[in-house]
């Protein structure tokens, strides 16, 4: 009875003249692709290429001086030696940055692994991702009204201690890297939770069972087991954060001098585009070179 | 040991919420100046209802994000389906595309859409904010619909169209209705990254049309009142609710056989 059904709907299909010949794969696959991709092109293609353009001019193409080609925007860290130093100073903020969250997050991973189980666990995880989603900007703001001279960082200290002083650590380094760390740790919690959860629990417990002491275990299980994870948290925290400027404006003032600050100002107030080009763009280099030497473990990652 | 792990966990969540709950207190504390002690007023969220600026630049930001959802969920899902369902030469050089928006710093994205849209004549303002918002959250889009096409069969369709449907009508009728959950919720992640983008709407506002966030950047750092803690603790419940509405629809991590 079905199969009769099956077959008459079968011959319908094919003898129905108001059926149209379908179109060859090709012209729907394409049609499908490219609103996208020519979104994508026009977006953040032709505006790369673009930049990369203006990486090469002598002056922003907009009043009246002549416009050459030169390569002098790319000899901006020779002829302005303070470039390098806060180049080296942007990076220092990443390595930090990342370090901390590292740590702090391959144990909170652990933490989650081996000390909660099912709805705790899952609640756990939900708070720990939920400022990750909210806005940045807002959370590091927020920083300012703990970290601030009078704020609440002092009020807690005087409460416990009336006449110390203050403790503001605002517009310093250590304020930058606190606010960076407090923004990119979920992130680490989150790679190293991916890699952490296939660990088999009777693996450590034969492991502590046979006389292994927790350092032991630490060692040779569990930070061999999170290692892709740490890698591919720690190049998801470093390359957002080289590139970070409002994090190092609102923390740092003064002191928070960074390459992301540095290409803001061409744009915002020096109006050098061609050198903020370059910039970018030995930025760009530096993220490329990262993504290239961990391309294995981050495809690894994706594909598992 | 056990102990120990939970104690550290309750000690991260307190790292992460702490300076966020002291912002939301602090805006609805009476003193302009941030004083303590504590005096419970809601003046500063009065004050906002009379503030046009920001309520301005509010409407903005939502209206942009519904915009932004609306378009690149179209988008998205329609790439989704050719990544997903069809085999083509190049598909893995496609799927590596999508990766810049997400992968490069924001702020070496954004102003180079700023130098484009500048050099181009596309200029700036709310569409070249639009351009910009739905190219970012596209990527994210592809992302979750994928992730839901993996739950959902394709010999299903395959069936429909034995029994006579076309493809279009096939899709329609049975694939879509079971990959909605997914569809709703990667439109509810575009939002809400709309919703929060800050560094591409910095570059590409103009003083006339701001976003939220820009609009609380300038206030920072040219010297608030907390009025500005007040709109933020908006935004900021604003998108957890959204984020925790994406979490309950999409279950990012369930990738059961949907039948």
């Amino acid at each position: 009875m079905q199969n009769d059904q099956l077959a008459l709907a079968q011959t319908r299909g094919s003898v129905d003249p108001r059926v149209k010949r379908p179109l060859p794969a090709w012209v729907s696959t394409t049609a499908l692709l490219l609103p996208t991709y020519g979104w994508l092109t026009i977006a953040i293609f032709l505006p790369l290429l673009t930049m990369l353009a203006f990486s090469f001019m002598s002056a922003t193409p907009m009043g009246k001086t002549p416009v050459e080609f030169t390569l002098k925007q790319y000899r901006a860290f020779i002829d302005q030696p303070y470039l390098l130093r806060i180049g080296f100073n942007s990076l220092m903020m990443g390595f930090w940055t990342t370090l901390f969250c590292a740590i702090l997050g391959f144990l909170a991973a652990v933490a989650l692994v081996r000390a909660t189980v099912g709805k705790t666990r899952e609640t756990l995880l939900v708070l720990i991702l939920l400022p990750f989603w909210t806005n940045g900007l807002v959370r590091v703001f927020s920083w300012t009204m703990v970290l601030r001279e009078n704020g609440f960082l002092d009020n807690i200290l005087h409460m416990v201690v009336p006449d110390a002083g203050s403790i503001s650590i605002l517009y310093t380094r250590y304020a930058v890297v606190l606010g960076l760390v407090h923004g990119y740790l979920p992130y680490m919690i989150l790679t190293c939770y991916i890699a952490l959860v296939t660990i088999d629990d009777a693996i450590i417990e034969a492991a502590a069972s046979l006389g292994a002491r927790w350092w032991t275990i630490l060692y040779k299980i569990l930070i061999p087991m999170a290692a892709p994870g740490l890698i591919s948290g720690a190049v998801l925290i470093f390359i957002p954060v080289i590139g970070s400027f409002m994090e190092p404006r609102i923390l740092g003032g003064r002191v928070g001098v960074t390459m992301g600050t540095v290409i803001e100002d061409q744009f915002t107030q020096a109006f050098n585009w061609p050198l903020g080009a370059s910039l970018s763009f030995t930025l760009l280099a530096v993220v490329l070179a990262i993504f290239a030497t961990f391309s294995g473990v981050l495809r690894g990652r994706t594909a598992g | 040991m056990r102990q120990l792990g939970r104690f550290y966990l309750i000690a991260i969540l307190l790292f992460l919420y702490t300076p966020i709950a002291v912002m939301m207190a602090m805006g609805f504390n009476e003193s302009p100046l941030y004083e303590l002690p504590f005096t419970f007023s809601t003046r500063w969220y009065e004050a906002l209802l009379s503030n046009q600026p920001l309520l301005k630049a509010g409407a903005n930001s939502i209206i942009i994000a519904l915009i932004t959802a609306v378009i690149a969920t179209t988008l998205g899902t329609m790439a989704s389906v050719a990544l997903s369902r069809r085999t083509f030469r190049g598909k893995s050089l496609l799927q590596l595309l999508l990766l810049p928006p997400i992968a490069i710093p924001w702020l070496i994205t954004g102003t180079a859409m700023l130098i484009f849209f500048y050099w181009s004549g596309i200029g700036r303002g709310m569409h070249a904010l639009l351009i910009g918002h739905v190219a970012l959250a596209i990527p994210y889009v592809v992302l979750v619909v994928g992730t839901g096409f993996k739950t959902v069969r394709a010999d299903l369709e395959e069936a429909a169209m034995s029994l006579g449907s076309t493809p279009v009508h096939a899709f329609f009728s049975v694939t879509l209705p079971l990959l909605y959950p997914s569809i709703l919720g990667a439109a509810l992640f575009a939002f809400a990254v709309s919703l929060d983008q800050f560094v591409i709407s910095y570059f590409l506002a103009t003083p006339g049309y701001t976003t939220l966030p820009v609009q609380i950047y300038s206030a920072i750092r040219k010297g608030f009142t907390p009025e500005i803690n007040a709109i933020s603790t908006l935004l900021l419940l604003g998108s957890m609710a959204v984020i925790l509405i994406f979490a309950r629809f999409a279950k990012p991590g369930d990738t059961r056989d949907k039948r």
